[in-house]
């Protein structure tokens, strides 16, 4: 309906454009303005439907292992992985503890590597290029060790049912935890840099708040939720995979805003780089995985795993063939998307796009946003990227009164 | 008359603008071509400059199975570049529809949409196979 009105308004128009270089995946978004503030926000979502679940159906359980790899190319580790344990409880059968061991190690480099890129990218949005630079050059060292261990830089194929296909090696694991090593260097620096730094500061900090109250009500996941001071991780509150034995702190921020994001999001890489370190010093012997038949008798199971965005839920139901009955996805940005309109609701335009970045939207971002000015009724259409450098240049003119103004709070 | 148009077809090799367009893939073809730009891969060497809009575009490079939902937009992207324009097609998807084959919501292969130049394999392909991609479109350019 809105296209509609814009239709017959036309007061100036920018036709729907690609994307900006990290998260570009289909997503609309409707703000309303007041001048610089944004009033309400309405968005569309669904163009990067494609009937996986449907599709799902007409599949065997192990050909669906690479399509639920394949619903996000950022957390593939963690639908595949997620997928895996879900059919092995529906099975009744489980992994031995080397392939348990491997799985979570390749969900904790996953992590590191989806943090990395998160950062990286809302270095971006908010004008600091050499940072992003920085930062997706450093993430290359994850991303050769994950192409070390299962040949391929993003959807690994690692885990199956029963266990993972792959095994590490001596050899393999020396080069991981010399890796891990930079790794660790490099993102203590990055910390320091995010704490202390003042373009980073000026713009991320009392931004987008997202208040203890209403992260609760409207459901908010992962590291967002973490973020506002709500303590919930799945690792810890119902452990899978390794995680019970693995130790780990759960960060929490209490600041409520992009900072404290950011923040998290740092921390935790921190923590799957020492998590890594103890899974490959304490890599137990054995077997990587177990046979299994392939048919299942009928049952149903909900799975759910702490995916880098949040909490991720499988539910699987089998009818006793070789394919699922049922299998349904409930991804950690859908319930995300309700808080990330709470948080852009009262800022300012210019703050929009580290906001909506801010939730690491992973599938489902914003192409174009389509602004209506309460007062004079103008309607006009922007891309993500028009967006971004509005964004950049509105802070370098009424950048400082607005820093002050925060600062004060 | 001649000298000018080497002058253009020089320029156009130095430096072909591409523009990135997601048509509903998973976001691995993506961060690929992403890191293609960033330093360990870089292929600003070769001139390559990532664009926000199609008119400064010369190369569209495109990315996913192409769900029916954004269809209409590639082709609208596609006809607000200006000539000659390129499409690279970067992984499985934009051939076959990969894995998403059969599934309802795509059309399976960007080919069904609009004409392409160079189709890189791979689910997703390495930025050096997608490097590859661009040379090899590149060499078309040459020929032109």
């Amino acid at each position: 309906m809105l296209e509609e009105e814009v239709e017959e308004k036309r007061v100036f128009k920018i036709p729907v454009g690609p994307q900006h270089p990290a998260l570009k995946e289909f997503e609309n978004f409707t703000f309303t303005v007041d001048g610089e503030k944004v009033i309400d926000v309405d968005f569309r979502i669904g163009y990067t439907h494609r009937g996986i679940e449907k599709l799902a159906e007409s599949k065997t359980y192990i050909q669906n292992l690479y399509l639920c790899e394949r619903i996000c190319g950022i957390c593939s580790a963690a639908h595949q992985g997620c997928y895996a344990q879900t059919v092995e409880e529906l099975a009744g059968i489980t992994a031995p503890p080397r392939g348990v061991y491997i799985r979570t190690l390749i969900w904790e480099l996953e992590r590191i590597h989806s943090h990395l890129l998160w950062l990286g990218v809302a270095a971006h949005e908010i004008g600091f290029d050499t940072l992003f630079m920085l930062i997706w050059r450093d993430r290359e060292v994850v991303m050769s060790l994950l192409e070390m261990i299962s040949g391929n830089r993003v959807n690994y194929a690692m885990s199956t049912v029963g266990g993972v296909r792959r095994d590490i090696s001596d050899e393999l694991k020396h080069k991981i935890l010399k890796g891990l090593d930079v790794l660790e260097e490099r993102t203590k620096y990055y910390k320091e840099v995010c704490m202390k730094e003042q373009t980073i500061l000026a713009r991320a900090a009392n931004v987008g708040i997202l208040s203890k109250e209403k992260t609760l009500k409207l459901n908010a996941v992962g590291p967002t939720a973490r973020a506002s001071g709500v303590d919930v991780d799945i690792r810890r509150d119902d452990p899978y995979g390794a995680y019970d034995e693995v130790p780990f702190e759960v960060i929490v921020y209490d600041t409520c805003d992009v900072l404290a994001r950011i923040l998290v999001r740092v921390d935790e890489t921190i923590q799957s780089i020492l998590m890594s370190r103890w899974i490959l010093e304490n890599l137990p012997s054995g077997e990587i995985r177990t046979k299994f038949a392939r048919k299942i008798a009928e049952n149903e199971v909900l799975g759910r795993v702490e995916a880098p965005r949040g909490e991720l839920l499988y539910y699987i139901k089998s009818n006793g063939t070789d394919k699922p009955e049922r299998l349904k996805v409930r991804t950690p940005t859908l319930a995300n998307l309700l808080p990330v309109a709470e948080m852009l609701k009262g800022g300012y335009i210019a703050d929009i796009p580290i906001v909506l970045a801010g939730i690491d939207p992973c599938f489902a971002c914003m192409d174009r946003a389509l602004f209506i000015d309460e007062n004079s009724e103008k309607t006009w259409v922007w891309d993500k990227e028009q967006l971004r450098i509005y964004s950049i240049k509105w802070y370098k003119e009424h950048g400082k009164e607005v820093v002050r103004e925060r600062w004060k709070q | 008359m001649a000298v000018l148009s080497k002058l253009v077809k020089w320029a156009r090799i130095k430096s072909p603008w591409i523009i990135h367009y997601n048509s509903g893939g998973c976001n691995g073809c993506d961060i690929e071509v992403v890191a293609a730009l960033t330093p360990r891969f870089d292929v600003e060497r070769f001139g390559i400059l990532l664009k926000g809009s199609p008119r400064h575009a010369d190369v569209l490079v495109v990315t996913g199975p192409v769900t029916r939902q954004t269809k209409k937009r590639l082709v609208r992207i596609y006809n607000q570049m200006s000539d000659p324009k390129f499409v690279l097609a970067v992984g499985t998807c934009t051939m076959t529809g990969g894995v998403f084959r059969g599934g309802y919501g795509v059309v399976a292969g960007v080919d069904e949409v609009i004409p392409v130049d160079v189709f890189v394999p791979g689910c997703p392909p390495k930025p050096e196979a997608i490097i590859h991609g661009v040379v090899k479109l590149l060499e078309k350019l040459q020929k032109l």
